[in-house]
């Protein structure tokens, strides 16, 4: 047997790590059916790592000072072994890249591969979000695209401008997301030809809804016939102001569209943590298991593995120091696992809480939740009684109207549904953020933009409110309102700032 | 099947930009950090790296997101004794803040500081940023050390590096034409030959002829693929001329009473001053030389170490320093080639008769001859005897000599910068 080991020895070369990719993407292929993007692994040192993480891990990434930041609070951290650094990271794109740093042993090595390279690259490839609003074979060109045109603003506006406008738009960037509208894939060569285009039109649009100077003592009588600008409310704050606003020239409409672009593509991702997680844990997992069943790891390989995968999916209790809500690899994982289990020994309660997968077959059962879920819905159609046992989750309920939290639910059977939904609601990014959306613009007079933030259980703004206004002020150059509008329409709070540009 | 690739020996540092960009958007913060890290810190430690604290409310980016209050709810693991209808007391806001938000900083309070690090070279750039000698007008040929790289033609020998590849290339060229023209003249017309047999009929004499002409042909292809396409002596090589860059001399004199009137403080003080100094000139003018002269009665030129350490004191005799500076500059340091400057530091007492002498040494033997000259006077008390005949010395001299007061540590940077602040363009103002 000893002589069907792939490597007995803990230091990695590259020719081991090429035969246990082989034989990784073998039993992927082969024998779990994942479908992937080709692999591009890049070997990297621990510096290298901290550089990827201050570019929220892309190769090629335009600079501004945040970055920075975020780079010296990594460093900082690390020299100092408060934090580790995670052991891979991996680039939804066309070949998929995942970044191994050359630190790990050779288990690790293999543990990475066979999560980043086959289980987040396949769920990159047949995940309904990322189909559907991420391009992988365009957005490493379109990186380059974007950082090359901001270092050309940068040298002919100056670094501060830019600075100032990527500021604000960063500032909006969960704000520039399409949460529905689908939007058709281009190429990056296109994208170039397109950016021309779009700076004649615009400035021809911009120039019609502008037209009209405001006239003094007509004023009154026509802002009641105008039309209603927007005729629907916006909920994409960054596309409105890229296409309306007044005060901006063509080169900032098109960073404004970068940010978006770059939101958008890192939308998914946000909504997919638990899943994305859970199935690159949940096939690292069964892979490796599968590759010591067929005799080509030892049990030492094993030890280690588990070692780690333990560390992975840890989740301590509320009431631990090392609490820090829930680990999403470890509910994912368990979540994932639990499917299986399902589809392969169903209990009564199974059966009788998930009818139409108990007893299915789990591989084509966890495909079909994997292409079709997203966190939410995914936790609100598959978090079973048993996981939430194992858990021992409870939900709280505080309201600032009472003098007390109280415990809603806890892992009962009077709780299990209740416990459901409210930790799928807290996987729910529109439950998460404020709905602001863009309410009004006075097009005929003082150009003000109005937004509207309708509350969601009682919930108000941050401080940062003010903030977030001079922002928005700076993208559209007059007037901002903002009011704070209960569901049935009653104005409970009112933001103003008032332009200088008069 | 992956692709693999080593990505190990790429460049490092791809986040420096953003670093930069980072330090020059809160350099305000770094300067008051190293500025106070200065008056804080032990003279030997002084010129180490710093870390730089920033409030985190100056560095967050601002979101739109919820704040307290309204209703929510939260889901948590690991539940041991609740049950459903349980009541929790809600913790006194302020301490730890959890419980049911989430956001445990959301009211701003208990928030942790932006710490990290800068270097030491990055915290000697930051403390002498926007500093120099004034006047350093003095500029001449140095035997060594100073050189420009001028563009000199092209040479026959030279390093690989510097190969001028159209002129290497346009030699070898020329280099073929002149030896195989002779051979590819022939070449064609043996052609033209051998064309012109192949259409005239058979006959054994033409194929005899076609024979030795085919014979001839080979060989004087033979020497045509002979000659090199590219041989040594075509090779050109840009060449590079050393030119001597005229750069100034400059010597800074460091003056320090040390008589017994000077208390620990005091002195501590003046040292302050004078290591600032040096590490400025250390760092910025890596050719400048520095003269150390203490003295009480009498005055000595010392090394660094001395000057810095040395304890021995005495009475107080200025002029004695500001003699035995007179005849070094003599001796060694010609005005007419030395930009020379002059630091000097005391509490400003002096023996009475001998502030006539200070008077007319500075006038006749250093004021003239010098490009600046600092005085700091150190203590509390009013200014002494030294101090007004400087403040009148000064109304004739008013380009080059700059006198400050010094109460403690706290003002030693702050007069630092004001005396060597970079003044625009270097006039004299």
């Amino acid at each position: 047997m000893t002589d069907r080991y792939i490597s007995t020895s803990s230091e990695w070369t590259f020719a081991t790590i090429e035969a246990y990719d082989r034989e990784i993407a073998r039993i992927a292929r082969d024998k779990f059916k994942l479908d992937t993007y080709p692999n591009q692994i890049e070997m990297i040192r621990s510096d290298q790592m901290m550089d990827a993480y201050a570019s929220i891990g892309m190769p090629v990434f335009y600079n501004h000072w945040s970055y920075g930041k975020h780079f010296v609070n990594v460093e900082q951290n690390y020299s100092r072994g408060r934090m580790g650094l995670a052991y891979e990271i991996v680039i939804n794109s066309n070949p998929c890249i995942a970044y191994l740093m050359e630190e790990n042993t050779m288990t690790m090595q293999a543990l990475v591969i066979a999560h980043a390279c086959y289980g987040h690259n396949s769920f990159f490839k047949g995940n309904y979000l990322f189909r559907t609003w991420t391009d992988a074979e365009a957005i490493i060109d379109y990186l380059m695209f974007a950082k090359k045109y901001i270092s050309e603003c940068e040298e002919r506006h100056g670094v501060e401008q830019v600075e100032m406008l990527l500021d604000s738009c960063h500032a909006l960037m969960n704000y520039g997301v399409d949460r529905y509208k689908r939007p058709a894939p281009i190429s990056a060569a296109e994208e170039q030809n397109r950016q021309k285009e779009r700076e004649l039109y615009i400035q021809q649009h911009l120039n019609d809804l502008w037209r009209t100077l405001p006239h003094r003592g007509r004023e009154r009588e026509e802002e009641k016939t105008v039309r209603n600008f927007p005729p629907d409310p916006q909920e994409n704050l960054l596309y409105f102001i890229e296409k309306n606003s007044p005060a901006l020239d063509i080169w900032q409409r098109e960073i404004i569209r970068i940010v978006r672009k770059v939101a958008q593509y890192f939308y998914p991702q946000r909504q997919t943590q638990v899943m994305n997680e859970g199935w690159a844990t949940f096939w690292h997992y069964t892979i490796l298991n599968e590759m010591y069943d067929e005799g080509l790891v030892n049990d030492g390989f094993m030890m280690e593995f588990l070692t780690s995968h333990t560390n992975v999916v840890m989740q301590p209790g509320f009431d631990s120091p090392y609490y820090s809500g829930i680990n999403p690899y470890a509910l994912g994982f368990a979540m994932m696992t639990d499917i299986r289990r399902i589809c392969e020994h169903p209990t009564d309660e199974d059966k009788h809480w998930f009818p139409d997968i108990a007893g299915s077959d789990w591989l084509s059962t966890l495909d079909h939740v994997m292409r079709n879920y997203r966190d939410e819905s995914f936790i609100l159609q598959f978090l079973s009684p048993k996981v939430i046992r194992d858990f021992h989750l409870f939900a709280l309920e505080d309201d600032d109207r009472k003098n007390t939290i109280d415990v809603a639910a806890i892992h009962n059977d009077e709780g299990y549904r209740r416990v459901r939904e409210m930790l799928s609601l807290q996987y729910n990014l529109s439950q998460q953020e404020p709905d602001i959306q863009i309410y009004k613009v006075n097009v005929r007079g003082d150009r003000s933009l109005t937004l509207q933030h309708v509350l969601n259980d009682r919930r108000p703004l941050n401080s940062d409110v003010n903030e977030m206004l001079r922002h928005v002020h700076q993208l559209w150059g007059y007037d901002v309102n903002l009011h704070s509008v209960e569901p049935n329409g009653r104005t409970v709070r009112s933001f103003h700032l008032v332009g200088e540009h008069h | 099947m992956a692709y693999i690739v080593d990505r190990r020996l790429n460049s490092k540092n791809k986040s420096l930009v953003n670093r930069e960009r980072f330090l020059k958007r809160y350099q305000k913060q770094i300067r008051r950090a190293v500025s106070d890290a200065v008056s804080r810190r032990n003279i030997t430690d002084m010129e180490q790296g710093e870390s730089i604290t920033i409030p985190k409310r100056d560095i967050s980016e601002p979101v739109f997101r919820h704040g307290q209050g309204g209703k929510r709810s939260i889901v948590h693991t690991g539940n041991k004794e609740f049950v459903q209808g349980d009541r929790i007391q809600r913790p006194p806001s302020g301490a730890g803040g959890g419980s049911g938000s989430g956001q445990a900083s959301a009211d701003g309070e208990g928030m942790e500081d932006f710490v990290f690090q800068i270097s030491q070279e990055e915290f000697l750039e930051y403390l002498f940023e926007d500093l120099a000698l004034p006047n350093m007008v003095k500029r001449q040929l140095l035997s060594s050390d100073s050189f420009d790289y001028h563009r000199a033609g092209v040479s026959e020998v030279g390093n690989p590096a510097q190969i001028n590849v159209v002129r290497s290339m346009r030699s070898a060229h020329a280099r073929r034409i002149a030896l195989r023209g002779k051979e590819r003249r022939r070449r064609r017309e043996i052609l033209a030959e051998l064309e012109f047999l192949a259409q005239s009929p058979w006959s054994e004499d033409v194929e005899s002829q076609q024979v030795v002409l085919q014979a001839e042909l080979a060989r004087l292809n033979i020497k045509i693929h002979a000659i090199p396409w590219l041989d040594d002596f075509d090779l050109k090589y840009n060449l590079r001329v050393k030119i001597p860059k005229p750069s100034p001399k400059a010597v800074m004199f460091c003056v320090m009473d040390v008589s017994g009137s000077m208390t620990q403080d005091i002195k501590d003080t003046a040292k302050r001053f004078f290591f600032l100094l040096y590490l400025f000139l250390k760092k910025n003018y890596e050719k400048i030389e520095v003269v150390f002269i203490r003295h009480h009665t009498q005055a000595q030129e010392v090394d660094e170490n001395t000057f810095f350490y040395a304890r021995e004191t005495g009475g107080t005799v200025v002029s004695s320093a500001l003699n035995l500076m007179g005849e070094i500059i003599e001796e060694r340091y010609s005005p007419s080639q030395w930009n020379i400057y002059v630091a000097q530091a005391s509490d400003g007492d002096n023996w009475h008769e001998d502030n006539q002498r200070c008077h007319d040494a500075l006038i006749k033997d250093i004021l003239p001859f010098v490009q600046y000259y600092t005085y700091i006077e150190i203590g509390d008390r009013d200014p002494q005897g030294l101090w007004y005949l400087y403040e009148h010395l000064q109304r004739d001299f008013l380009d080059r000599f700059a006198i400050q007061r010094v109460r403690n540590n706290a003002e030693i940077y702050p007069v630092f910068r004001e005396l060597f602040r970079k003044h625009a363009g270097e006039e004299v103002d």
